[in-house]
């Protein structure tokens, strides 16, 4: 498989989801194994707007909702891949995985492993998460460090339109099961609290972005903010506002967590000597901790300061909106945690 | 070949329910209080739910935020459910869950301040509309598609072993009935004999996937013949139907027998939730014509057990109801964000 970073080209102004809905078009036009699985894609196009059109356009044969039997869904994905289709199947919120865990953790991601090679499983889990739209503890989630830490499965998060594109084109050429988690708050949907940059440039036509390189979403030279998903967005306001006071904040969008890319994170870290890790994802035992031992691993004196976390302390997502943003890491703490460092 | 043209069509096996004795006119009039305290529940919810969302439509915005799922059309399973059960009995909810708990005498007030994200809620506002657990009805809900069936089980083996007649009934929909969670909760149940109703309210959809395309068999009730247990399926959203089915599973419970299924064919009127345009929807015409309440108003009108000024009563005696606990709610603090990591053990926890 080759990958190639953006081709130059001509470029569309889309949304986040329709930028994935356009991977999927040109993808399932591009190769007949690819197919699309899930709850309410179909006629509805996705809670998310993740399928929008693709029922009209490729037909029940290639678009197929399922009864709500993840179990049975994910592992027919399994076991499409293993015959050589390219699945991608849609669990409609990331907090569901603990119905069908044993297909995802079990299956999917070791069968590549346990066959020695033999076999591969080139499907993509595609999976909506975060919160800050008060849907309670069961439905605002990332999750996307359980997937991470479950060796087998690459994992993927694109925060904007582009890298939507770029990467659901790249995981449906993996080889490997890939999780494509999309946060809905950088999907664009119309019924949800605008962000501005939800809504991007795309490149038409064959545009790839690699799975496993992280992106600076903006250069700067006095603290680096590593961090993915809708909160590379909150960390490029915080970025904006700090600059008025003369600090420059480099934030660095992960993109993927399986692989991570740890040069670019050594690479920015070693040019600012200090790091903040913003992630919506519980703290505990997660991303935020795997970014800081990724500097102090290689060596701790890359950092003048001590790093700082910025995740959602380890408790459920509240329902009510106060308290709900009061642990989810939004503009203030991000703010705080880069001042804090600054201060050594 | 098409997945639809593929699926075996399996006859249903539904049990004909047998013609219920008339039922006591007292508890005709019950039944449709309830139903109608349900629907204005649900009526206030949905105008505050929509009170302040704009402009255009934000989710998280507003008095009532997030997602929203209200049960108008399936009141008569409700009803006709609960009117066996007493607060000492647990009752098991899904995402859908108001009508259940409005019609099992979880307080109102206190749902309603958990819906509205307030101090004074069922869950001091941290669990919201799918979270509600009230210790005082045993009720509980879960937003995890089938994942309400299990916990139940429990609560019926803690009552077996307690020594009483009490029950646990466990509501699903018909698109839940097909998530691994049901098969393995009835088989379990099946068992060990455990005092579990199943509730399967069958209102055609899940979500925007119809019945026909989600489930390979048009019953349930045959499902739970699989599992060696009876299984009755109500056709149309009759509450007295409902009321009899019921009374049939919980005396069968009660009395030592285990588990039993009850499937109503229901009727979803409003969206899947709130802000569903619904543009897959294409059962809709007339659909204000199968309004189970005005329907059953009208039996009851019909058989002079109501004239409508009472009918006019009980409805302004629910709505006054309602506004209270809307009151309450509106009038409660919200939680203080310093507590917003609270609860996630419990304190005086033994270790
Ligand atoms: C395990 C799981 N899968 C999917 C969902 C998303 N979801 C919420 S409600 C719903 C449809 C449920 O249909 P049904 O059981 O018939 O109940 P109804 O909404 O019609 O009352 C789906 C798919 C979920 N909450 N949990």
């Amino acid at each position: 498989m080759s990958i190639t970073e953006t081709r130059p080209g001509t470029s569309r102004r889309l949304t986040t989801s329709k930028a994935m809905v356009a991977a999927l078009t040109e993808e399932m036009e591009r190769d007949p194994s690819v197919f699309y699985l899930g709850e309410d894609v179909g006629a509805y196009g996705g809670i998310f707007g993740s399928t929008t059109g693709l029922l009209e356009r490729f037909g029940p044969e290639r678009v197929i909702d399922t009864p709500i039997s993840e179990t049975a869904f994910i592992g027919l994905g399994i076991g499409a891949a293993v015959e050589g289709m390219r699945p991608v199947v849609e669990l409609m919120f990331a907090d569901f995985l603990g119905v069908c865990l044993d297909q995802i953790y079990n299956h999917m991601a070791k069968i590549h492993f346990e066959s020695g090679g033999h076999v591969r499983v080139p499907m993509v889990l595609a999976t909506a998460a975060g919160g800050g739209y008060s849907d309670g503890a069961q439905h605002s989630q990332c999750l996307w460090g359980t997937f991470a830490h479950l060796p087998g499965m690459k994992v993927v998060v694109p925060s904007n339109p582009a890298d939507a594109k770029g990467l659901m084109t790249a995981a449906i050429r993996d080889d490997n099961p890939v999780v494509y988690v999309f946060h809905k708050g950088v999907m664009g949907l119309p019924w949800m609290a605008k962000n501005p940059r939800s809504t991007d440039e795309v490149p038409d036509g064959e545009h790839v972005v690699p799975i496993g390189k992280a992106r600076i979403a903006r250069a700067g030279t006095d603290v680096t903010v590593v961090t993915l998903s809708l909160s590379v967005h909150h960390a490029l306001d915080v970025a904006d506002t700090l600059a008025t006071d003369g600090i420059d904040v480099e934030v660095l969008d992960l993109r993927s967590l399986v692989p991570l890319d740890r040069e670019a994170i050594l690479g920015s870290v070693s040019r600012t000597g200090r790091l903040v890790v913003v992630d919506e994802d519980y703290q505990s035992f997660g991303v935020s901790g795997e970014v800081v031992a990724t500097v102090t691993d290689q060596d701790p004196g890359l950092l003048r300061a001590p790093a700082r976390r910025v995740a959602t302390p380890d408790v459920p997502i509240p329902y009510a909106h106060g308290l709900e943003y009061a642990v989810l890491p939004r503009h203030d703490r991000i703010e705080r945690a880069v001042r804090d460092v600054l201060q050594w | 070949m098409s997945i639809d043209a593929r699926r075996a069509g399996v006859p249903a096996q539904a049990r004909e329910p047998a013609r219920p004795a008339p039922l006591d006119p007292e508890v005709r009039v019950e039944l449709f209080e309830t139903m109608v305290l349900c629907r204005s529940y649900e009526e206030a919810i949905l105008a505050a739910y929509h009170a302040d969302k704009g402009p255009g439509f934000d989710i998280g915005k507003g008095l009532v935020p997030g997602e929203m799922h209200l049960s108008a059309g399936q009141e008569p399973v409700a009803a006709g459910v609960c009117a066996h059960l007493t607060v000492d009995d647990a009752v098991t909810a899904t995402h859908r869950p108001h009508h259940l708990a409005v019609a099992h005498g979880v307080d109102l007030r206190r749902m309603t301040a958990e819906i509205f994200g307030r101090e004074t809620g069922l869950g001091r506002g941290r669990g919201g509309h799918m979270h509600l657990f009230d210790p005082a009805t045993h009720f509980s809900c879960s937003g995890i598609i089938a994942e309400g069936y299990p916990p139940a089980l429990g609560q019926a083996f803690a009552f077996l072993r307690s020594g009483t007649d009490r029950v646990a009934v466990a509501v699903t929909g018909e698109g839940a009935a097909n998530q691994g969670a049901f098969h393995e909760s009835l088989n379990l149940a099946a068992l060990w004999a455990l005092p579990v109703v199943f509730v399967v309210e069958d209102n055609d959809w899940g979500i925007s996937v119809r019945r026909s395309a989600s489930t390979s068999v048009s019953s349930n009730a045959v499902r739970a013949a699989a599992y060696g247990i009876p299984g009755e399926r109500i056709e149309d959203n009759d509450v007295e139907a409902v009321y009899a089915a019921a009374g049939r599973a919980v005396a069968h419970a009660r009395s030592g027998r285990g588990p039993s299924l009850v499937e109503v064919r229901t009727l979803r009127m409003w969206g899947h939730f709130e802000g569903d345009a619904q543009g897959y929807r294409d059962d809709l015409d007339g659909i204000e014509h199968r309004d189970p309440i005005t329907r059953y108003e009208q039996v009851l009108l019909d058989a002079d057990l109501l004239d409508t000024e009472t009918a006019a009563g009980i409805r302004e005696r629910a709505r006054e109801r309602v506004a209270d606990a809307v009151d309450f709610a509106r009038e409660s603090p919200l939680p203080d964000p310093s507590t917003a990591t609270d609860y996630v053990f419990a304190e005086e926890a033994s270790s």
